[in-house]
């Protein structure tokens, strides 16, 4: 009798904690924001409203990738009004994303974003499932009939930020806090490293591995040991503030990634490459609408507007935005390649030659690191 | 230079080990009531989002803190209604607690992500004992949190073998029954210190989004209560012993970073990454090998619901 009633009362507790972290973890928050679109978005209104689905690796609120996509998908629904948009965000690259993306497929979204790496063979099997829905793949490689992938030359404001960093350097040593060693960041590392000897020869760029995407505190103490070891610039290749705030602390600068991160740092902060994908997301929604979307293997640049470079700190002085914002028109008129020879690698030797640039192909495999950079990128 | 690379790391060690030995004292008092809390993470996390959210209504750090012990006590709390109480099983509810309060700190602190805390801890160098060279620098050029766990090693370390509280603490965790029989009151102890257990998972929590990386970021304790399950075993169960394994944590996960940083020899840092953990393993072969000699080891009754009427 007793045990009949602990046995029921632990069963209460247990469905009201599950219910509780089903509706805050939001697993699988439908849209937010407009809640009376929902309502309206009822069986009549399908014709009108236009479907489109995102799935996130990380959690919106990570103020990093995935906060950019979102960002990017409260940009397309701003300037769309025929579009309804839902997102499910935290999705492991594994087994989850397939399931998540059927369901995604299966409620009617005509366009869905995947914007993670891990996805991508599960973007091309669910794809195949269904050939009337248009799928979007961030950063990967494969595409099918109806399945296209996107990304950005993050490399061309890296580069710009660079040119800041070697110019507000006075110990002519700049740290850079990197996640994983790979091509992505291999090549962020370096377009930085060449834009900050462009403008100061003299400076080195000392690389810290932290081996995750997300860790506030241990990004920090990287970012830490960098400025023990005499850098006076900090840059990161990190989804958190926390290698700004380092700097702030002690009185040193930094450049930021993925947004804006001067609210953190705000004497440190000084300029930052973001994302900026809500212009695209509009772009290939219409496109889908207008029957004019083929595949394309989308990699944007400044000149798209995917990627820039935020706003400077008001300590960085008109002469030196001038002298960025010279060579940012440069890149955007095609006249200046980030990757241009001459470029040396680490030990010295000529990798790409004078008068040459490297290809698309070899800046998305670069796995060898510029003239300039102490570190290893293995 | 090198000697000032060694007290960046020793310095480094002991702010990295602090929100983990906050929360690995909690699970030690918690453990030794006889109750495995494996939440540590979820109060961790729940402790670290109210702390910060109270912080900047506020404007003082103070006050987070208060409201950061309270909050991951209320949760340790449930823990223990659950589990001493009702008897449910306490790696399952541990678990379910680390979830609940992964997700739970997510939803609350949405609205306060990007948002800059007015006041932290800054740090705040002892006067004369800052000056000592190498051990001020390292240990006296903290924030006052750092010197709080300082206070609260000896305290405990204390109540645990000298005084009759602490006795009765051991003695739920070792044998309830007999404890019961003596006229302890097993159930209300074991709620006591379940709950300020969670209180110092709470303030490891805290330690984070107020001192060391001030801002909250959705699952920013990555991990570290599950260090500080793992470190309560390193430690044995004793408070001293937890205070040298935090430390050690950190260090080598600071000397990772410094070796990176300060040296121009190219080491993969997969080599490097796996440092901390080959060393606990010799570590804990070493302890091993020391204390079974000694014959210490898990409180008896660890895990096992205490229930009267099953004797």
């Amino acid at each position: 009798m007793k045990k009949g009633w602990r046995v029921l009362l632990i069963l209460i507790l247990v469905l009201a904690v599950a219910v509780a972290a089903a509706g805050c973890g939001g697993q699988e928050a439908a849209e937010d924001g407009n809640g009376e679109n929902q309502t309206a978005a009822g069986e009549g209104a399908q014709d009108e409203k236009m479907k489109v689905g995102f799935i996130f690796v990380g959690p919106v609120g990570d103020l990093g990738w995935s906060w950019t996509h979102n960002e990017g998908r409260k940009y397309l629904e701003e300037q769309l009004p025929w579009v309804e948009t839902s997102y499910v965000e935290s999705v492991p690259e594994g087994a989850d994303a397939e399931r998540v993306l059927t369901e995604l497929a299966e409620a009617g979204n005509k366009v869905i974003f995947a914007t993670s790496f891990g996805y991508m063979d599960y973007v091309i099997k669910v794809a195949e499932k269904y050939p009337d829905i248009v799928f979007m793949h961030c950063s990967g490689y494969k595409t099918a009939a109806n399945a296209d992938t996107y990304f950005g030359a993050m490399e061309e404001p890296r580069y710009l930020s660079g040119m800041v960093a070697g110019k507000m350097t006075k110990s002519n040593i700049l740290g850079y806090v990197a996640a994983y060693p790979i091509p992505e960041v291999i090549r962020g590392i370096n377009a930085f490293t060449l834009g900050a000897r462009s403008v100061n020869p003299e400076a080195e760029v000392r690389v810290v591995w932290t081996q995750t995407w997300y860790d506030p505190a241990a990004e920090k103490q990287a970012a830490i040991s960098l400025l023990d070891a005499g850098a006076d610039v900090i840059a990161q290749h990190q989804d958190t503030p926390g290698p700004q705030q380092a700097a702030q602390e002690r009185g040193a600068y930094a450049i930021g990634y993925n947004c804006d991160m001067r609210e953190f740092a705000p004497d440190a902060s000084l300029t930052a490459p973001i994302w900026n994908w809500g212009p695209y997301y509009t772009r290939v929604v219409e496109a889908v609408k207008n029957g004019t979307w083929q595949v394309e293997e989308y990699y944007g640049n400044m000149k798209d507007g995917i990627v820039d470079l935020g706003p400077y700190n008001d300590i960085v002085s008109q002469e030196i935005r001038d002298l960025v914002d010279a060579k940012k028109q440069e890149i955007i008129d095609g006249k200046f390649h980030v990757f241009q020879g001459p470029i040396k690698d680490q030990n010295g030797e000529i990798r790409v030659e004078e008068g040459q640039q490297m290809t698309h192909e070899e800046i998305l495999n670069i796995d060898w690191f510029v003239e300039g950079v102490i570190g290893s990128p293995s | 230079m090198e000697n000032t690379v060694l007290i960046t790391i020793l310095a480094a060690a002991v702010t990295a080990g602090t929100p983990i030995l906050y929360a690995a004292l909690g699970e030690i008092i918690c453990e030794r009531s006889g109750v495995l809390n494996l939440g540590v993470e979820g109060m961790m996390l729940v402790g670290a989002v109210c702390g910060y959210m109270v912080a900047v209504r506020s404007a003082s750090p103070w006050a987070g803190f208060l409201v950061a012990l309270l909050a991951a006590g209320a949760l340790a709390a449930i823990f223990a209604f659950l589990t001493i109480t009702l008897r449910a099983n306490q790696v399952v509810t541990g678990l379910a607690l680390t979830i609940f309060g992964t997700g739970v700190s997510g939803f609350l602190g949405k609205p306060y992500i990007g948002i800059p805390l007015p006041l932290s801890f800054k740090k705040a160098p002892i006067p004369v004992l800052s000056d000592i060279p190498l051990l001020g620098p390292v240990f006296f050029s903290q924030d006052v949190l750092v010197y709080l766990s300082y206070i609260l090693v000896p305290l405990l370390g204390y109540y645990l073998y000298r005084t009759r509280w602490g006795l009765n603490l051991r003695a739920i965790g070792e044998n309830p029954a007999a404890a019961d029989a003596l006229g302890v009151n097993v159930f209300a102890l074991r709620y006591t210190y379940v709950i300020i257990g969670g209180m110092l998972a709470g303030a490891g929590g805290a330690y984070l989004s107020l001192a060391y990386a001030p801002s909250w970021l959705e699952n920013m304790t990555a991990g570290r209560g599950w260090i500080a399950v793992a470190l309560v075993i390193f430690a044995f169960w004793d408070p001293f012993r937890a205070v040298l394994g935090a430390y050690l944590f950190g260090g080598v996960d600071a000397l990772t970073y410094t070796l990176q940083a300060s040296t121009n020899i190219q080491v993969p840092v997969f080599f490097l990454k796996m440092m901390p953990y080959v060393l606990t393993v010799i570590v804990l072969i070493v302890v091993t090998r020391h204390t079974l000699a000694k014959r210490v080891g898990a409180p008896a009754a660890l895990s096992i619901p205490y229930d009267r009427e099953e004797r």
